[in-house]
């Protein structure tokens, strides 16, 4: 193999998709159900959670006792990859700290995820504050399709009628937990609302289908489900695409470019085996991109040609601006009424069994738009980390006997120490609204390439002092929660000196809108099919068309934008629109 | 597929609660994961971290000497008592000897504490810590084990023991023997109903469900 030499295939797909998560997923499921002969390219590994989850391990199985050294979640979680991957760098500019997590493996983030799953709201899509620009579709267009997502893959909550946070069709939540029901009287105390939480996980059998067995509540949807009761991409979407005999998955598949003809119309991909180095030419009569809001801006800017200078659909030179992630901040601390509890198995699901949605006015703050709050606490299974630092909280409470101890300690008392705080933690996050911003952006870096000799990404992101305050407010929330319900804090209160435990950039893994959708050809990538405005016969189905993301999730919204795509897609065949 | 049915798919026969439960308790089931622990390719591994895995095992950090003093530390932190084993009847040292390796970090200040804690015993007892008799040990741990009262000269030592404790608790709260100490009944198949009547009862939460 010392000879250079691209293979090339002579079969033409009716659509090669590249990436298998969530929006990579549902292309391949609607397109192949309807008949297409898909081809879809994994740059990692085949993952099947039936096989592959870690999931009724104990953490003594791990000698590292689930600890995050390998795997950024902990040994058990179903993750590979992670923010930084051997021999694929990406670089920053202007003293950036944007972290991007990459998924390597079928599925894509979908097997990790917390399974949160919220739709955005009217506002979202067409905002009254004037601060962003307003999607090219309005809610009611996309509600039909969020509908049949939460039909095809189920989600618990409940109705509660809140306009910005839209009702699903909803399979029953899970009952709170001890420590969630002192959330609830504290958020109360505070003004917060707090309502059941909504989460892709068949806590009840999915009406229809045989295929997804029901929760049996062990809360390790992090681990990926056994049974697939909860919501993964290859579980959900692709293996049933592979069962139409329509669909064809290769992984280990990094594609490096979309190949295009002289009328600048796309006619396949390249792609590199990760395995072997091999390199690999294939056909299709149209690309569709669900590669990460990152990795399909990237391809983008590097697939360069005559009719494409710039980068495919890049005509605007908007490709790769426009990104942002979530705003993150949190607090934990221990509720000492709980000590010495009761033990009872409350593992429950892997995703919320509550949270608050955003639930202020926001003409009376000194910031725009609003943040969700995830809660989380109770009886974990032991990991790695377990009790540590109890020498800053075993001299807070008083022993059995009544009186202060001194902290730290040794021996039968500290071992009983361990015994009695457990299942006292509780913690809070936020996760809200970044302004999409034209100055925050990732590029193609002019000199560094990965290992396979595809250039990088390079991140330009700040955050502005709108986000700094609205993670001020999270900490200054958080802390009258806890006071509410009798916790005591023990993680150090952040101050302006770290922008109020601001997480950097990227760090929520929630990074959107780097192909942004728009009716304006000079200034969106995408119409508002996700096609691109400069190439008819292609599209993007991941984050990258958001235009700007409100302070929910963003998986539930890729589903339902990728499956009103592909469906668009086959009405255009119909119409022999598409080729 | 039901509940029942998902059990059956992952190889737990709904025969019988009681059975299916007990097959989920510690102790049980682990011995058929660990069969081919050792083959080249497990489920939901990747290769680098097979391979990773096998080299820490094979190599060694602490020598003799300090994993007896590890033993010695483990043990006075977390004794027996009349509910469960002590941190060395749960292999605690080779969790930790297994930690440092792949926890680099860690390494400097475990073997640097060690060394520290040995020196304080030399000057004060004549020996190395290991070689103390128990009632010197515990006077030299008593000067380490309390951060807010301990003296300043002694700091270095406190974020030793901070660092050993914190350890220690790791490796035995995760083993077998600390998972069932600590209580933690769940990571099996059940089905969640909310907080039990007699807790809710206890925290006077009945009006909050």
């Amino acid at each position: 193999m010392n000879e250079f030499q691209i293979k090339k295939s002579d079969l033409e797909y009716d659509a090669i998709i590249v990436g298998s998560g969530a929006g990579g997923g549902m292309a391949a499921y609607v397109l192949a159900h309807a008949g297409q002969k898909v081809l879809m390219l994994e740059a990692g590994a085949h993952f099947d959670p039936r096989t592959d989850a870690q999931q009724l391990k104990w953490p003594w199985e791990s000698p590292r006792r689930g600890a995050s050294t390998t795997r950024p979640f902990g040994d058990f979680d179903a993750a590979y990859g992670g923010w930084e991957l051997e021999g694929e760098p990406y670089t920053q500019k202007n003293g950036s700290e944007f972290a991007w997590f990459r998924s390597r493996m079928l599925g894509g983030r979908t097997n990790h995820w917390g399974r949160i799953s919220l739709r955005m709201g009217p506002d979202d899509f067409q905002p009254k504050d004037g601060l962003t620009d307003s999607w090219p579709i309005t809610y009611d267009e996309l509600k039909p399709f969020y509908d049949k997502v939460d039909r095809l893959i189920g989600v618990y909550g409940t109705a509660e009628g809140i306009e910005s946070e839209p009702d699903g069709i909803f399979l029953p939540p899970p009952k709170p937990r001890l420590h969630e029901l002192f959330i609830k009287k504290g958020a109360k105390k505070a003004g917060v609302t707090v309502i059941p939480g909504r989460g892709s996980v068949l806590t009840e059998a999915l009406p229809g289908n045989n295929q997804r067995g029901a929760c049996f509540f062990c809360g390790q949807c992090g681990r990926s489900c056994k049974v697939y009761a909860d919501f993964s991409s290859s579980s959900c979407l692709v293996n049933p695409a592979i069962e139409t005999g329509n669909l064809t998955v290769i992984t280990n598949a990094m594609v490096r470019e979309v190949l295009t003809d002289k009328s600048g119309l796309a006619t396949g991909v390249s792609y590199v085996n990760t395995k072997d180095l091999q390199e690999y030419q294939v056909n299709g009569k149209m690309v569709i991109l669900g590669a990460s809001a990152g990795e399909s801006a990237r391809l983008l800017l590097n697939s360069r040609s005559p009719a494409h200078p710039d980068g495919i659909a890049n005509s605007s030179g908007v490709v790769g601006k426009y990104l942002h992630d979530s705003t993150g901040a949190s607090l934990s601390g221990f509720l000492p009424q709980l000590m010495d509890r009761k033990r009872y198995n409350e593992d429950g699901v892997g995703s919320v069994h509550i949270y608050s949605p955003w639930w202020l006015d926001n003409k009376k703050l000194d910031f725009p738009r609003g943040y969700h709050i995830e809660y989380g606490g109770g009886l974990h299974m032991p990991g790695y980390g377990i009790g540590s630092n109890i020498q800053n909280i075993n001299g807070l409470v008083p022993g059995k006997d009544g009186k202060m101890k001194e902290a730290g300690g040794y021996g039968a008392s500290l071992k009983d120490d361990y015994r009695r705080f457990f299942g006292t933690n509780v913690g809070m996050a936020g996760r809200g609204t970044a302004i999409a911003r034209e100055s925050n952006y990732c590029e193609i870096d002019p000199t560094v390439v990965d290992k396979f000799g595809i250039p990088v990404l390079r991140f330009n992101y700040k955050w502005d002092p709108d986000e700094v305050k609205q993670a001020k407010h999270m900490q200054e929330t958080f802390k009258e929660i806890m006071h509410g319900m009798g916790a005591i804090i023990t993680s150090e209160l952040p101050g302006a000196d770290t922008s109020y435990g601001l997480e950097a950039p990227g760090k929520i893994i929630h990074e959107t809108g780097t192909v942004r959708m728009g009716n304006d050809p000079k200034k969106s990538a995408l119409n508002k099919w996700c096609q691109a405005h400069d190439c008819k016969n292609l599209f993007v189905v991941d984050a990258g068309p958001f235009v700007q993301q409100g302070d929910k999730n963003a998986t539930w919204t890729i589903l339902a934008l990728a499956m009103r795509t592909a469906e668009f897609i086959l009405s255009q065949k119909k119409k022999t629109n598409l080729s | 597929m039901n509940r029942r049915e998902s059990l059956k798919a992952i190889g737990l026969t709904a025969i019988g609660t009681g059975i299916l439960l007990e097959a989920c308790k510690p102790g049980k089931e682990v011995k058929e994961a660990v069969v081919n622990k050792e083959s080249a390719a497990q489920p939901g591994r990747q290769d680098f971290e097979v391979e990773r895995d096998k080299a820490l095992k094979e190599a060694k950090f602490f020598n003799e000497h300090e994993m007896t003093t590890i033993a010695i530390l483990a043990d006075i932190i977390i004794p027996k008592d009349e509910k469960s084993g002590s941190a060395t009847d749960a292999k605690v040292p080779d969790f930790i000897e297994f930690i440092v390796k792949d926890m680099p970090k860690h390494q400097t200040p475990m073997r640097g504490g060690l060394k520290w804690l040995d020196i304080q015993s030399y000057n004060r007892f004549q020996q190395p810590f290991s070689k103390a008799s128990s009632a010197q040990q515990l006077s030299l741990i008593d000067e380490i084990a309390y951060p807010q009262k301990a003296k300043p000269n002694m700091a270095q030592g406190v974020a030793f023991f901070n660092l050993m404790r914190d350890l220690t608790a790791s490796g035995f709260f995760t083993s077998e023997i600390g998972v069932k100490d600590i209580g933690y009944a769940g990571n099996q198949p059940n089905k969640w109903e909310g907080v039990p009547k007699d807790v809710l009862k206890q925290y006077g939460m009945e009006d909050m469900v």
